[in-house]
């Protein structure tokens, strides 16, 4: 289902029947989300349990009673504790603040009413912090409903409009700090949608529910890109098609030299600024994919045009035929080696929009209409590549996946495998868990999905305390090669048991399959375990709809079968590690130096 | 369109779908002396998810003290009559 396509009041007064059909949906990942509010959030919590129902989450909710947010997060959160959330939700809003500057307030004063908000909210976090492994949001405040005194508000020390923009400086200095703590910024969601459209005061004089139901889908909408984003669920690839949607016209038809872009009319500058727009989004790390029915070198044509922003070279893949276009999109996904639910598709033609959205479930189609010049809004507005943080990992993601594309060819060349993999001059880091790689290996458990024996996922917290407990063996994979840096791609997680090891958790990122990396990070593993006297390795698979591709994962390194269950295919099997004898032929293991 | 010329049976028969959208029941029949007590799910927060949809159905306004002296259907009908005529 595609819920872009939606209205809001179409997604209001529809949801119970939404509800039903996204709860009916196999496979969902199981979420539980408390709730803190400020005022009344049933409405923010059922819009958002459609949105995340859609995102692949089965959320289970836990809302504080009216207002108690305070209590409940710093003073009694015996229940939030016992409920076991894996997000909290702080949804508060200008109306929960205490301490708010008179407006005879002296300048000198002013500082210390911030101070003394921001320092109840420090509270309230780091109680959750002490209290629940869970990752928290708090969102920051809207620009206030009224300004009493004018234009000066935003000036006075007595001004609520100044003051809650130094209390949000004073948040978003918090959640820079701190991992745990993501900010919402609804103070720029409600500045987009205008506030005279956000708050409701019908509603909250009747019901305490402060905000629209525009205003509530727009919360909910823009919360699950966060919790998205939190279990690495966030797209990564904008799909594009060419005619009148990068450029206007029809190149084929109009020759490169007639087709709109550039400074000359209005429309060109509108294509130009979309076309700026999504080479500001491939700057940060979202690859550029191109589906186009044309002739391939007279699209490629098009990328030539003196005026155009975005150069072949931004495009990690091109497809220019007369296919159908999710043929296309299910081609490029091969390539790139990722999800169809990594990308949306950007398009005019809204035939093609649905016949892209009807054969690929789990991409994203906004409906972006024909105007160019809203192309970029409707794109911002669905919140597709939210990040947490950018991480060297987002901004070198372009050129890691145009260097698969050149590996990919020339995989063609050689003889037999093997001396291909010698081409590749593969060299590995192998080592125990350390502090700088744990966010990228709790944010590698929650999205690795094929090559994944287990599923099992983990909070930052939980892989933080597995670290520091000498009782696991945790390892990670990073693998370079001569056309660039794959970054960290393999995890494998152990539990000692007696003297066996249980291997709770074996994945690895698709984008490195068949490259023997399994075979070197077994080498390694066995190491660890005899240099701690563990005498057998015991390895699981517990197949989903995803991992049938690691069914035969164990057997292919050497271990023998222990058991079967005939009724889920779960399997166990064992190695003995006093008789092995390492494997990796291809890839140089690096020395690392220890500290 | 909502407009000024409904009749009560037209309402009804548009309320009547209100209904079976929010409470998600799809064979729901709905008459002026339905109310709260008589039909099932219809609780608090159904309440106003109700209102909030029928308000921006019939492109009303309700005011704050009318909300609260509806005792059923047939008076939410009136009331809505009441509204679209003084648009």
């Amino acid at each position: 289902m595609n819920l872009d396509q939606y209205t809001v009041d179409e997604l209001y007064r529809k949801r119970l029947g939404l509800r039903r059909q996204l709860s009916a949906v196999e496979g969902l990942q199981p979420l539980r989300i408390a709730v803190l509010g400020g005022t009344t959030t049933h409405e923010v919590v059922d819009l958002l349990e459609l949105f995340l129902l859609d995102s692949g989450f089965k959320p289970l909710f836990h809302q504080s009673e009216y207002g108690r947010f305070y209590e409940d997060a710093a003073q009694d959160p015996t229940d939030l504790i016992a409920f076991k959330p894996d997000i909290v939700y702080l949804h508060t809003s200008c109306l929960n603040v205490q301490s708010v500057p008179p407006v005879n307030c002296p300048e000198d004063e002013f500082q210390g009413y911030v101070e003394a908000e921001a320092k109840r909210y420090r509270q309230i976090w780091k109680s959750l912090e002490q209290n629940v492994s869970a990752q928290i949001i708090q969102n920051n405040f809207e620009t206030p409903p009224y300004a009493i005194l004018g234009n000066f508000d935003a000036v006075s020390s007595g001004g609520a409009v100044r003051y809650f923009m130094a209390l949000n400086m004073e948040f978003a200095r918090a959640a820079a700090a701190d991992s745990r703590l993501l900010l919402q910024d609804i103070h720029s969601l409600s500045a987009r949608m205008g506030t005279e459209q956000w708050f409701d005061w019908d509603r909250y004089f009747s019901y305490k529910i402060l905000t629209t139901t525009e205003a509530n889908v727009a919360i909910a909408r823009s919360l699950t890109s966060l919790v998205r984003a939190v279990y690495g669920k966030s797209r990564k690839v904008l799909v594009l098609d060419l005619d009148n949607t990068l450029w206007g016209g029809v190149i084929g038809d109009d020759g490169v030299d007639k087709i709109q872009i550039g400074r000359e009319t209005p429309v060109a500058e509108a294509y130009t600024a979309f076309q700026e727009y999504c080479l500001s989004l491939q700057r940060r790390g979202v690859l550029l994919a191109v589906c186009s029915k044309n002739d391939e070198d007279v699209a490629k044509s098009g990328f030539e045009h003196p005026s155009s922003v975005l150069k072949l070279e931004h495009i990690s893949c091109f497809k220019a035929n007369w296919e159908p276009k999710h043929e296309n999109i299910l081609a490029i996904a091969r390539e790139l080696n990722l999800g169809t639910d990594s990308f949306v598709f950007v398009d005019d033609n809204p035939a093609e929009r649905a016949i892209v959205a009807a054969q690929i479930g789990d991409i994203a189609v906004p409906e972006v209409g024909a105007e160019v010049s809203r192309y970029a809004a409707i794109l911002e507005a669905g919140r597709y590549f939210e990040p947490i943080s950018m991480s060297k990992e987002d901004l070198s993601r372009t050129a890691l996946y145009e260097a698969n594309a050149a590996r990919a060819s020339s995989e063609a060349q050689f003889a037999n495998y093997g001396e291909y993999l010698d081409s590749l001059e593969m060299q590995a880091e192998i080592a125990e868990f350390k502090p700088v790689y744990l966010e990228r290996i709790t944010q590698l458990t929650n999205k690795t999905n094929q090559f994944n024996l287990t599923t099992r996922r983990y909070t930052q917290t939980e892989i933080d305390a597995i670290s520091a407990n000498p009782n696991y063996i945790g390892i990670y994979g990073r693998l370079l090669d001569r056309f660039g840096d794959n970054g960290l791609v393999s995890v494998v997680l152990g539990r000692r048991e007696g003297d066996e090891l249980e291997l709770d958790l074996w994945l690895m990122s698709c984008r490195v399959l068949k490259r023997d990396m399994e075979q070197a990070m077994l080498d390694v593993l066995v190491e660890k375990a005899q240099a701690v006297n563990i005498h057998t390795l015991k390895g699981f698979y517990l197949p989903t709809k995803k991992n049938g591709m690691v069914a035969n994962h164990y057997e292919k390194l050497g271990f023998a079968p222990v058991s079967l269950d005939p009724e889920t295919n779960a399997s166990a099997w064992s190695l003995d590690v006093s008789s092995y004898a390492a494997r990796n032929r291809h890839i140089r293991i690096l020395e690392l130096v220890h500290g | 369109m909502a407009d000024s010329t409904k009749d009560g049976d037209e309402i009804l028969a548009e309320l009547q779908e209100i209904f079976r959208d929010i409470l998600d029941q799809p064979d729901l029949t709905l008459t002026r002396a339905s109310n709260a007590s008589n039909v099932e799910d219809w609780d608090s927060l159904a309440h106003i998810n109700l209102l909030t949809t029928i308000e921006k159905h019939f492109k009303i306004k309700f005011a704050l003290n009318e909300i609260q002296e509806l005792k059923d259907v047939g008076e939410m009908i009136e009331l809505i009559q009441r509204k679209l005529a003084s648009k």
